[in-house]
């Protein structure tokens, strides 16, 4: 673990050269600042949580939609644009709008006062009963602007205490700001943390506003990251779950992520999300003008393949806006513009959410309990010699084959081996179909989208989507209509390596795909 | 001697804001704007004036005899 230790500062200098900002912390340790409970309570057997996750763990992030792939199709989290100041410039990002960090470029959402935003949020979670997460995420840095953000958080805790708390960083003033997260009883941070080398920092940050003045280069990077590493260290040591934001940037840190990731998990981090860069000219970032391009489909998994055993990846994020409301990946913020909630009428009923949230949970639990029913069924089915191949398919939710190809604005990808079928991101078309919405117009876009798919598992699909697909080398499966994604994807790829095997079917590798650009905004 | 904020080019972040010793800075509508009679450029407390430092945009903040 100790490998590799030529480029990175060690955690003896972070603490040496900045003992001002906060006493040293412990290497990574669950000590708890008073938020974590059922210590020592090993069982994992009870819950469909992860096996190799501890149960306090599991009972702090099984309802929070950035961390649990489980809860994410179940439960809803918004953000709040309270915090508009940042103390760095990142080459990804315009200030014009959203920090890039969290949300996308292109996007700019209503800037809100404390009084505001809380008002927001209980009004959201008054007509949202599956509304369980707060957070700030910009659209600047939550902690350039403390006081707003701390404020926000301490009315909300009054007044709406069963929501759960997080907010996003760069980590630059996190040290200082350790022991107010705490007070404030937050217990999710995302820090987004692009290298653990300067030199590799120098190219993504030109400068930081740090102790009144304006740094630039390799020591604004050098800063920069103590203050990461530090600020990571301390939440861990205090028992604060922590999630690592990367910009994948092709050139500049894509085989660094990995990097990243190991040093990020050695100290504690709990789950490791890579994003791919988002960059175009009219953005007016330092990279959309450089012509700094995104990556690919398939260099964005590569990088995520090597950090597998890292620490946990995180393959849903969808990169979603800042103010976005409702269940991930659904926008409703239009909702609840300023002017429509000052007129709502707003009655915070706390037994109505749990009732509310309990009928869920229930749900969920018969949900994957049916789940893995299915699979143990289909487990022996195929019998392939190292195929492993990406699958699209077409879900409207509740883990099953249930949506019309036309009707699909994304799809989930699934990547499938003998016995295994494994959630491995979103793919987004929607945007692929700028003008009319015939789904002959939108198709070349979708081929685009999923050509390193062997196959698309749809509910239904029309004639001539069917043919182009075939002749793009993409199978069109419409016969497991309502299965479970997983036994679907298996009981496909049982038949097509017994097709493979009998020589009815040649098997060839795919070609890569593109990762859609722009913002993620529901068509109202 | 003071600087002021160019509104064309302000994006209303609001990180000059809290940086000024003198509390020179306030919001409008949004906006943001220096008295020039609270201003000192920042002498005698810092060596570059605070509020360039921190912003985003580059020019936004100029003399305001310029
Ligand atoms: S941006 Fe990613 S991490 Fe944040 S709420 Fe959306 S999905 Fe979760
Ligand atoms: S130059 Fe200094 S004193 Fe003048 S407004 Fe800016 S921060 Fe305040
Ligand atoms: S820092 Fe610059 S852009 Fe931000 S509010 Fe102040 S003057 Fe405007």
């Amino acid at each position: 673990m100790q490998s590799a230790a030529a480029s990175y500062v060690s955690l003896d200098a972070l603490k040496s050269n900045r003992n001002a900002l906060a006493e040293p912390v412990e290497a990574p340790a669950h000590a708890g600042c008073g938020t974590s409970g059922g210590e020592g309570k090993a069982s994992c057997g009870t819950s469909d949580g992860p096996d190799d996750m501890p149960a306090d763990v599991w009972n702090k992030v099984k309802n929070h939609p950035c961390y649990s792939e489980e809860a994410h199709h179940h439960y809803a989290r918004m953000h709040v644009a309270v915090a508009p100041a940042c103390n760095i410039q990142c080459n990804y990002c315009n200030r014009k709008y959203d920090c890039s960090n969290e949300s996308r470029p292109g996007v700019v959402s209503q800037k809100l006062t404390p009084e505001q935003a809380v008002k927001k949020v209980v009004a959201v979670a008054s007509e949202i009963p599956q509304m369980t997460v707060l957070g700030i995420a910009g659209p600047g840095d939550s902690l350039a602007s403390p006081k707003k953000t701390f404020e926000t958080f301490r009315m909300l805790q009054e007044q709406a205490p069963d929501i759960k708390l997080c907010l996003s960083t760069n980590g630059l003033a996190l040290p200082a700001l350790v022991d107010e997260i705490c007070k404030y009883n937050i217990d999710h941070v995302t820090i987004t943390i692009n290298m653990v080398d300067p030199e590799v920092g120098a190219k993504i940050y030109p400068w930081i506003f740090w102790d009144h003045r304006r740094v630039t280069g390799v020591e604004a990077a050098t800063i920069l990251h103590q203050q990461q590493m530090l600020g990571l260290e301390m939440l861990t040591a205090r028992g604060v779950l922590t999630k690592i934001n990367s910009v994948l940037i092709p050139g500049i840190n894509d085989e660094h992520l990995i990097e990243v990731n190991r040093e990020v998990k050695k100290r504690g981090a709990f789950l490791h999300n890579i994003m791919p860069l988002i960059s175009e000219a009219e953005h007016g970032t330092v990279f959309g003008l450089t012509g700094q391009r995104g990556p690919t489909a398939q260099e964005l998994k590569a990088v995520q393949d090597a950090c597998m055993g890292g620490a946990n990846l995180m393959r849903h994020c969808r990169q979603c806006r800042a103010d976005a409301v409702g269940l991930l990946g659904e926008d409703r913020s239009e909702e609840f513009t300023l002017d429509k909630i000052e007129e709502m009428e707003v009655v915070y009923d706390l037994d109505r959410r749990r009732s509310y949230q309990d009928r869920v949970e229930a749900e969920r639990q018969a949900q994957h309990a049916a789940k893995v029913e299915a699979l143990a069924a289909t487990q022996d089915a195929g019998a392939a010699d190292g195929i492993k191949v990406l699958v699209a398919v077409a879900t409207t939710g509740g883990g099953r084959v249930n949506q019309h190809f036309g009707h699909a604005d994304e799809f989930q990808i699934f990547e499938v081996s003998a016995g295994e079928a494994l959630f491995v991101g979103h793919r987004r078309v929607d945007l692929f179909c700028q003008g009319g919405y015939g789904e002959d117009e939108k198709l070349p876009s979708i081929v685009t989208a999923i050509n390193d798919c062997h196959a698309v598992l749809v509910s239904k699909i029309g004639a001539c989507p069917r043919d182009e697909l075939k002749t793009a080398g993409i199978e069109p499966v419409d016969n497991y209509v309502d299965e479970f994604i997983e036994k679907a994807a298996l009981s496909w790829f049982a038949d097509y390596t017994g097709r493979v095997a009998r020589g009815e079917t040649v098997h060839q590798a795919r070609g890569d795909a593109s990762i859609r650009q722009g913002a993620f905004t529901a068509a109202a | 001697m003071s600087l002021k904020i160019i509104a064309d080019l302000c994006t209303g972040c609001s990180a000059c804001e809290p940086e000024c010793p003198n509390e020179a800075i306030s919001e409008k509508k949004n906006l943001f704007i220096i008295d020039p009679d609270k201003c000192t450029e920042c002498e005698g407390d810092y060596d570059t004036p605070q509020c360039v430092a921190v912003c985003p945009v580059d020019h936004c903040i100029l003399p305001l005899a310029a």
